[in-house]
């Protein structure tokens, strides 16, 4: 459909509830923006996020991926973005070994306080996810529209 | 050796140290030994097999066999007691309704690699010293053991029995220096595009027949979540690449840190994916990044994913290993 | 298939602006499973609340999708509105347009397609949310407040005056905090001593007040309403129910070079010591560190000359467990440490002092008995100059101090100024600053009282630096106003250093799995609203351990505090949050991964028993969460392999259907 338009790449960023979910409010508070194909999964601790759902976004089409959790050590749950850590780092490591590009993959600490940290975290990631491109080998062929 | 297991196994019936004694028996092909359990003396004595292709890990069985009534015996080669103790770790097996004869092991022959040598048509084969004897169709034929051995005996991480009541041969040690993470590190070097074509290429003949899931010791859940409709991944068929990516990738990140890396996985495959090769790559990540650890190796250690250390490395650090930087 | 309703909010201009409200209410309302959707002014008002309760009756919705702000803001309103009206309030969910969408993305175009996505993702969370209900759970009626300040000792009267029982934890041998250090307090210049320690002593004497001196809090458990809390009381050799405070032994002990650390180390006491005169409690304590008889066996001159016979040195720490309903944060500050500042000379000069060393040069029982003398020489200083925002205010690039303003250096160095210009009229007091900040009732006043009557030389400009020449300091400083170097020989330097928290507060934290900021101040469940709660339910937040404060608005937040406490333990049962793990024991391994990662412990192993083959009953090993102590971090969901654990509210299929709505 879009055929012609210059790529803009589906992202979804989970943000754990009590710190990068507050720092992307406070970013709209700043009213400091970022761009709109970023799309917000509240859960409740950086430790939520299982590899499904990282594979899931994938495959029903999203560019990049990114986990937004407290800062190491101010976990709301005091240990949550520990295993998190070790996860996503083990999980994005396998993803690279398959040759899915690693870029498209990121974890990033950002505070209640860090409004401006998650903005332009998140100009980054939207930045280096559309210079690779489109993500044609993870995803469902079965669940493109376009 | 096959004759004193069976003499063992029998004497452990006889003297009622044991109800039932797990072990292997035939299967369709003389090279193709399957898991059995067996109850009588009778039974040992007619279908009881233990010989250089005894590759089936017997442990996941025990989960079972351990919940039932009397105790089971089980013979258990190094690679078996990892997974031994890493389900006793998790719970899995009832350990005082086992009686553990620990094996010791030097290699299990693979077919596979004994047609790659070019010996066809094998009808039987046997052990001495080094040298593996075959008669095969075409008449006698000789080749070194280490030739007809399959990947990941040759690359052995460990020759020790970890857990085991009693133990037949003598035991052997761990390998340190078994070369078993050079395949992955192989894999790492090359670029983004060449490891895509590498797995996809593999992965595009998974056929989906779950035989390295119901083989795996680790892979051994109630309910398994590709089974089960609520968890969003259930799919029976792999109707597009990304299944198969994703049945492999969610399977080898469930048993990371508990898969004993004993190679299973890929022994049933019966389109010869590497599987081990994903089990290898959290392997060899978790000894870099968060200290060595081998599943099974003991019963007081935690699973690299199931613990922390408040300095621990980064996710970002993954930007800066491996092979290249598409 | 649920009946949902959405309602879209314009948050007046907020949303609306840059999001057309209408476009949005179109396009879900051909979602499936959407029976109605309208968008309003404002959703949160009466009004729109009422809409609701209107349309869950009139077409009997059995969910609800709101698309306003953050769930942060206003998800428990709507969950609340919903429940009145009889619809379970987690049936509710939140698409967040406001902060996420009208307010970071400036094209009408571009923001409207992804509140609608937004929407849709919300919309495919509720088809899948399910009634829950929160369980209840008893509240102990008592406590514990950390930190014997003036923040705490307000905090735990006002409690205690409600009636709860309260301890307070001090890690010092006395309570008092920094206000016990003060000399007079502004804007009012009475003195710091006569309006804290009735205070003191009231706390001390309060039938509903514990006080925990020289005690430290070591490990916290459980959760709002339910703490179990180690506290660990320090040997202080000394037996405190025998105790009189008569200090003969002070006055005996002959290790007498201690640095005193109630005179910022300006003059030294006996190893054996009671910080001050109206301490409470008023017992004394062997300093371990010094006392001769304790580190080489030799002395005992205490223990002869005690007649209350207190003296014990064989006194071991002791852990003490309590239960509490509330923990309240009370650890103060302290000034930072000027070890980077060396321009200022303050480690190579003695007469180079902090404030609060002024405030005990300046203090009748402080080391010179409240004579102003150069701690150097002991003569009277007749040139001071006082340097403001040393610390504070600090490029973040300069790695040395704080970069917030630590609010209370300009109006004490006022009160410096105008008390030394009082007493000591031949003397001239320069003030170098950035700017003065003086918000408060009375302190703008207060400073002009010292500009324009006591003739105190304000300066806005920066000490370069300062260097010790003979007995003088030469002070090199910039006057911005006027642009030129200025060179001023003084007698007596004295730095507003910066205030930082207690170092014992970030340990604290981590016991508390209370958040901080990156300055290690408490974080508040809310800046503006909820300014005396932590985010940590139970936790609570009173004095400078939440940012600089002074005294007046340090005792306004321990009360609002206190209140917020006694709101908490007068209630007979806390409703739990249902959004809690739960396992699906028919799938579960009984593996204890879960078990492992759980910060909390409150999974557990119970062998089951389920139907097997041919009618028999075979026996499993399967988790069970304690919803009461589980707080729904969702650890343990991911760490099962068989996906038996489950997390309510952010489920599996839930979490995974907003990622498809996403993607779509």
């Amino acid at each position: 459909m879009q055929v012609n338009e210059a790529f803009t790449p589906t992202i979804v960023a989970f943000c754990c509830n009590w710190c990068s979910y507050a720092g992307a409010d406070l970013s709209g508070n700043n009213r400091l923006s970022y761009p709109a194909n970023v799309k917000i999964i509240r859960i409740p601790c950086s430790c939520r996020l299982n590899p499904m759902f990282v594979l899931r976004a994938f495959q029903r089409g999203a560019d990049g991926v990114i986990l937004c959790g407290c800062h190491p050590g101010d976990c709301h749950y005091s240990t949550g973005n520990y295993y998190a850590r070790r996860r996503m780092t083990l999980l994005f490591s396998m993803l690279d070994y398959l040759g899915i590009e690693r870029e498209r993959t990121r974890v990033e600490w950002v505070s209640a306080a860090e409004g401006a940290k998650f903005a332009q975290t998140m100009n980054e990631f939207v930045e280096t996810v559309t210079a690779l491109g489109e993500n044609r080998r993870l995803e469902d062929f079965r669940c493109k529209v376009r | 050796m096959q004759g004193q297991i069976k003499e063992k196994a029998i004497a452990l019936l006889r003297s009622g140290a044991a109800d039932r004694v797990l072990g292997w028996k035939l299967g369709e092909f003389f090279y193709d030994l399957t898991p059995a359990v067996f109850r009588t003396p009778e039974e040992v004595e007619r279908d009881f097999v233990f010989s250089v292709f005894s590759g089936p890990n017997l442990s996941k069985y025990l989960i079972e066999e351990s919940k039932k009534e009397g105790r089971v015996a089980a013979f258990l080669k190094p690679c078996d007691s990892y997974s031994f103790v890493q389900l006793q770790k998790e719970h899995r097996i009832a350990r005082e309704n086992v009686y553990a004869v620990g094996v010791a092991c030097d290699g299990m022959c693979d077919m596979k690699s004994i047609r790659a040598h070019g010996v066809k048509g094998v009808l039987s084969a046997r052990q001495e010293g080094d040298r593996l004897l075959l008669e095969t169709l075409y008449g006698p034929a000789e080749m070194a053991k280490r030739d007809a051995l399959p990947e990941r005996c040759l690359h052995c991480k460990s020759k020790k029995v970890v857990d085991f009541d009693e133990m037949m041969g003598e035991n052997g040690t761990e390998c340190p220096d078994c070369g078993r993470f050079d395949e992955v590190e192989r894999l790492e070097a090359l670029s983004a595009q060449e490891r895509f074509d590498f797995w996809r290429g593999h992965f595009s003949r998974c056929i989906r027949c779950n035989a390295c899931r119901n083989v795996c010791p680790a892979c051994s859940c109630v309910k398994c979540v590709f089974d089960n409709p609520d968890s969003g991944v259930a799919q029976k068929a792999a109707a597009s690449d990304f299944e198969e990516n994703n049945f492999h990738i969610i399977r080898a990140y469930h048993v990371a840190g508990r898969c004993t890396d004993c190679g299973e996985c890929s022994r049933v495959c019966p389109e010869s994916i590497p599987l081990h090769l994903l089990n290898r790559k959290f392997i060899k990540d978790m000894n870099e990044l968060y200290g060595a650890y081998q599943a099974g190796a003991d019963f007081a250690s935690r699973p690299p994913i199931m613990d922390f250390r408040q300095d621990d490395a980064e996710p970002s650090v993954i930007y800066a290993r491996g092979g290249d930087r598409a | 298939m649920q009946r949902i309703g959405v309602f879209v909010c314009w948050c007046g201009s907020n949303i609306a602006a840059t999001v057309d409200v209408q476009a949005v209410s179109d396009a879900l309302a051909r979602e499936p499973g959407v029976v109605f959707a309208a968008n309003y002014q404002y959703m949160c008002s009466q009004a729109g609340q009422d809409m609701i309760r209107d349309k869950i009756h009139e077409l009997g919705l059995t969910g609800v999708v709101i698309c306003s702000c953050s769930p942060r803001m206003h998800e428990a309103t709507f969950r609340k509105t919903c429940e009145k009206a009889g619809l379970n309030p987690y049936m509710v969910e939140i698409a967040n347009i406001r902060e996420q969408v009208s307010w970071v993305h400036k094209d009408k175009a571009v923001g409207t397609e992804k509140a609608i996505v937004l929407g849709r993702a919300a919309i495919a969370k509720v088809q899948l949310n399910t009634p829950l209900i929160a369980g209840e759970t008893p509240v102990t009626k008592r406590a514990l407040v950390i930190g014997g300040g003036i923040a705490g000792i307000q905090t735990a009267l006002d409690i205690a005056d409600a009636g709860f029982p309260v301890d307070i934890v001090e890690q010092k041998p006395t309570i008092g905090g920094k206000m016990a250090q003060l000399d007079k307090t502004f804007p009012t210049l009475d003195c710091a001593a006569c309006i804290l320690t009735p205070k003191m002593v009231e706390a001390g004497q309060h039938e509903n007040i514990r006080i925990l001196s020289y005690s430290e809090v070591e490990e916290v458990h459980g959760f709002v309403g339910n703490f179990d809390v180690k506290i660990r009381r320090k040997a202080r050799f000394v037996d405190e129910t025998k105790c009189t405070g008569c200090g003969l032994c002070t006055e005996k002990c002959p290790m007498r070079k201690v640095p005193n650390e109630f005179n910022m180390g300006l003059d030294n006491r006996s190893a054996i010591y009671i910080p001050f005169a109206q301490a409470v409690p008023k017992v004394a304590t062997i300093d371990p560190r010094y006392c001769m008889m304790l580190n080489s066996g030799k002395c005992g001159v205490c223990s002869k000359v005690c007649e209350a016979g207190a003296i014990n040195y064989k006194q071991k720490d002791e852990i003490l467990e309590e239960k509490y309903g509330a923990i309240v944060a009370a650890t103060g500050f302290n000034p930072i440490s000027l070890d980077k500042f060396d321009e200022f000379a303050y480690s190579r000069s003695p007469d180079v002092v902090t404030s609060l060393e002024f405030e005990r040069l300046m203090n009748a029982a402080g080391p010179t008995g409240g004579t102003l003398l150069r701690p150097s020489d002991h003569e009277h200083p007749h040139t001071i100059v006082f340097v403001q925002c040393v610390g504070s205010r600090c490029d973040a690039s300069a790695e040395k101090g704080k970069e917030y303003c630590s609010k209370i250096c300009c109006m004490y160095t006022a009160k410096h100024a105008m008390l030394t210009r009082e007493k000591y009229p031949d003397t001239e007091v320069y003030v170098f600053y950035i700017d003065v900040r003086t918000p408060g009732k009375g302190f703008d006043e207060f400073y002009r009282r010292a500009v324009e009557q006591y003739d105190v030389h304000y300066i806005k400009g920066m000490v370069g630096k300062v260097v010790p020449e003979g007995k003088k300091l030469r002070v090199q400083a910039s006057d911005l106003l006027d642009d030129r170097q200025l060179v001023i020989d003084a007698d007596l330097v004295v730095l507003a250093a910066a205030i930082e928290p207690d170092k014992s507060a970030r340990p604290l934290a981590t016991k508390l799995t209370a958040s901080m900021d990156t300055n290690d101040f408490f974080t508040e469940a809310h800046p503006k609203l909820r300014p005396v709660e932590s985010p940590t339910a139970g936790v609570f937040l009173s004095g400078a351990c939440q940012g600089p404060k002074d005294i007046p608005d340090t005792v306004a937040q321990a009360g609002a505090a206190a209140s917020k406490v006694i709101g908490l333990l007068v209630k007979d049962k806390l409703i739990g949050n249902p959004c809690v793990a739960k396992p699906d024991e028919l799938m579960c391994n009984g593996c204890s991964s879960c078990e492992k990662v759980c910060p909390y412990g409150a999974i557990t192993y119970e062998d089951k028993p389920f139907r097997g083959p041919n009618r028999t009953t075979v026996y499993r090993r399967v988790a069970c969460v304690n919803p009461a102590v589980c707080q729904g971090c969702g650890a343990c969901t991911v760490a099962c392999p068989s996906g038996a654990m489950d997390l309510q509210g952010f489920s599996n299929r839930q979490i995974m259907a907003e990622v498809d709505a996403i993607c779509r």
